[in-house]
C-alpha cells in the first residue's frame, strides 16, 4: 500500500435511486498491477468504473484517480488515463480516419503517428466509417486510441465482450506489450476468466456491490481451498468454521469452500461423522463461482 | 521453449507450472546444463502470460539453483549443485513417491505393472552419475 496507489476506492457506495450498485467498497490498485475488477452482470463493475472516472458522483465515499478526487477531475489529469468504454461508444458516423483526427484535438498528449501505425498494423481501414467495422475492428479501434494517448494508467471495461478467440488474443497480445513498458497501471472487467488468469496479477470479485476478494490471484488461489466430507446417510449441515465462503450439500456430500482452513476443516467435518475428507485447490473459475454464485441458489438467506 | 504448456484453467498459479515444467524438462534432458532460457519478455510474448508472471518463475527457478543468470547475457541452466542434505533429499523423494503409488493402489494397478511402469520412467529421465 502506498501513497502512490493510481487508483483507490474509498468506502465507494453508490445507489441508483433506492437500489444499491455499490456498498462501502475499498480498495487500492498498486502502480504497475494488472488488476481485474471481476463480477456477475450487475454486480457493480461498470458503476465502480463510472464513479473512477467521473462519470458518476458516488452517493457516499469517493474514488481517486492518480491521486485526485475522481469526482473533480482536472482536464490535465484525464489525458493520463486511456479508457475504453464497454461496447467501445465510438461516434458511429465518422470514418477511423476523422475518428483519429478528432482525438488528437482532444488530447495534447495523443500520438497521432504510433496510432495510425498500430491500425495499420492491425489491418484497420482507415477510410471505412465506424459503423461498418466489425465488433473486433472496433474494440482494436478503441483500444489503439486509448494508447495513443500515452496514457499512466488504462480502464478498460470488458474490452473481450463479443469478441472471437482470435481477435482476443491478438488483443491480450498488444495488453502483454504495454505490460511490458514498465510502470503502467491496468485494470480491466472481463467474464472471460481464461484471459484474466493470462495477464492479471491482481484481482478483485464483486458481489452484488460487495467487495469479496481483493489480493494477488496466487495468493487467493493458495489460500482458498475446497474441502469434500462424505457421508454415510445425507450429508448434515455446515458445521461453523472461520473463513467459510460457501457450503453445499449433495445427497452424502457436504461441499465446503474454505479461506485459510486446514485440519481444523476436517476435523469439523470428522466431528459430523464424515468418513473420508478430500480438499482440492481451484481454479481461478471455479473461485469465482463459488464467491458469487451464492445462497439463492440453494434457497437459503 | 516450445515443451511448455501452460494450463490457464488450472487450480495451480500460473508461475508454478512454468517452474515445473523448466525443472522437468532439466530432468528428462530437454534442457541441458548452460542451455539458454528465452528472456521473461520473449517467454511472455510465446505463452500469451504477463510478464510478472514469468518473472516470478525465472525467481523461484533462480532460488532453487536450476538456473542461473549472467548480467547481460540472460538465464541458463546451472550446473546441479544440491543444496539439501542427503537424508532430507531422500525424505522429498519418498514423498513424492507414496503419492504417486497411493494412485497406483487406487487405480487397480497390479505391483508388476507398477514396477514396469517405474522401470520406464527411470529410462525417460537423465539421472547424474552418483559418485
Amino acid at each position: 500500500m502506498s501513497a502512490h496507489d493510481p487508483i483507490v476506492f474509498d468506502r465507494l457506495t453508490h445507489y441508483y435511486g433506492r437500489t444499491r450498485a455499490l456498498d462501502t467498497v475499498s480498495l487500492r490498485v498498486p502502480e504497475g498491477s494488472i488488476f481485474a475488477l471481476l463480477g456477475r452482470n450487475g454486480a457493480g463493475k461498470t458503476t465502480a468504473l463510472d464513479c473512477l472516472l467521473g462519470f458518476l458522483r458516488p452517493t457516499r465515499g469517493r474514488a481517486l484517480l492518480l491521486g485526485e478526487d475522481a469526482a473533480h477531475l482536472p482536464p490535465a489529469l484525464r489525458e493520463k488515463v486511456g479508457y475504453v468504454a464497454e461496447g467501445q461508444r465510438l461516434v458511429p458516423w465518422m470514418k477511423v480516419r476523422d475518428l483519429v483526427r478528432f482525438q488528437r484535438a482532444g488530447f495534447r498528449s495523443f500520438d497521432e503517428d504510433y496510432c495510425l501505425r498500430h491500425l495499420r498494423r492491425l489491418g484497420l481501414p482507415l477510410k471505412r466509417r465506424i459503423f461498418n467495422l466489425s465488433r473486433g475492428m472496433r474494440a482494436q479501434l478503441a483500444l489503439s486510441l486509448a494508447l495513443a494517448q500515452r496514457p499512466e494508467l488504462m480502464v478498460l471495461d470488458d474490452p473481450a465482450m463479443g469478441l472471437d478467440a482470435v481477435v482476443r488474443r491478438e488483443f491480450l497480445e498488444v495488453m502483454i506489450d504495454l505490460i511490458q513498458e514498465e510502470g503502467r497501471t491496468l485494470l480491466f472487467t472481463s467474464h472471460i476468466l481464461s484471459d484474466v488468469e493470462r495477464v492479471c496479477d491482481h484481482v478483485a470479485i464483486l458481489d452484488r456491490g460487495v467487495l469479496r476478494i481483493d489480493a494477488p490471484l496466487d495468493m487467493v488461489k493458495a489460500r482458498v481451498r475446497r474441502f469434500h466430507a462424505l457421508f454415510e446417510g445425507e450429508a448434515p449441515p455446515a458445521p461453523a468454521i472461520p473463513g467459510l465462503v460457501r457450503d453445499r450439500r449433495l445427497h452424502n456430500e457436504l461441499v465446503l469452500t474454505v479461506v485459510d482452513g486446514d485440519e481444523e476443516v476436517e476435523r469439523a467435518c470428522r466431528d459430523l461423522g464424515a468418513r473420508r475428507v478430500d480438499c482440492e485447490g481451484l481454479s481461478l473459475e471455479g473461485l469465482f463461482i463459488d464467491y458469487t454464485a451464492g445462497r439463492d441458489l440453494e434457497g437459503e438467506a | 521453449m516450445p515443451f511448455l504448456r501452460v494450463d490457464v484453467s488450472s487450480a495451480e498459479p500460473v508461475f508454478a507450472q512454468i517452474v515445473l515444467g523448466v525443472k522437468r524438462a532439466v530432468a528428462t534432458g530437454r534442457l541441458r546444463v548452460g542451455d539458454r532460457l528465452p528472456s521473461v519478455r520473449e517467454l511472455a510474448r510465446e505463452l500469451v502470460l504477463n510478464p510478472n508472471t514469468v518473472a516470478k518463475a525465472y525467481q523461484v527457478l533462480e532460488a532453487d539453483r536450476i538456473t542461473t543468470s549472467r548480467r547481460g547475457a540472460g538465464t541458463f541452466v546451472a550446473r546441479h549443485r544440491p543444496v539439501l542434505k542427503s537424508a532430507e533429499r531422500r525424505r522429498r523423494f519418498r514423498k513424492a513417491l507414496d503419492e504417486a503409488l497411493a494412485d497406483a493402489v487406487n487405480l487397480g494397478i497390479g505391483v508388476e505393472e507398477a514396477r514396469k511402469v517405474f522401470e520406464g520412467a527411470l529410462r525417460r529421465f537423465h539421472f547424474e552419475e552418483q559418485t
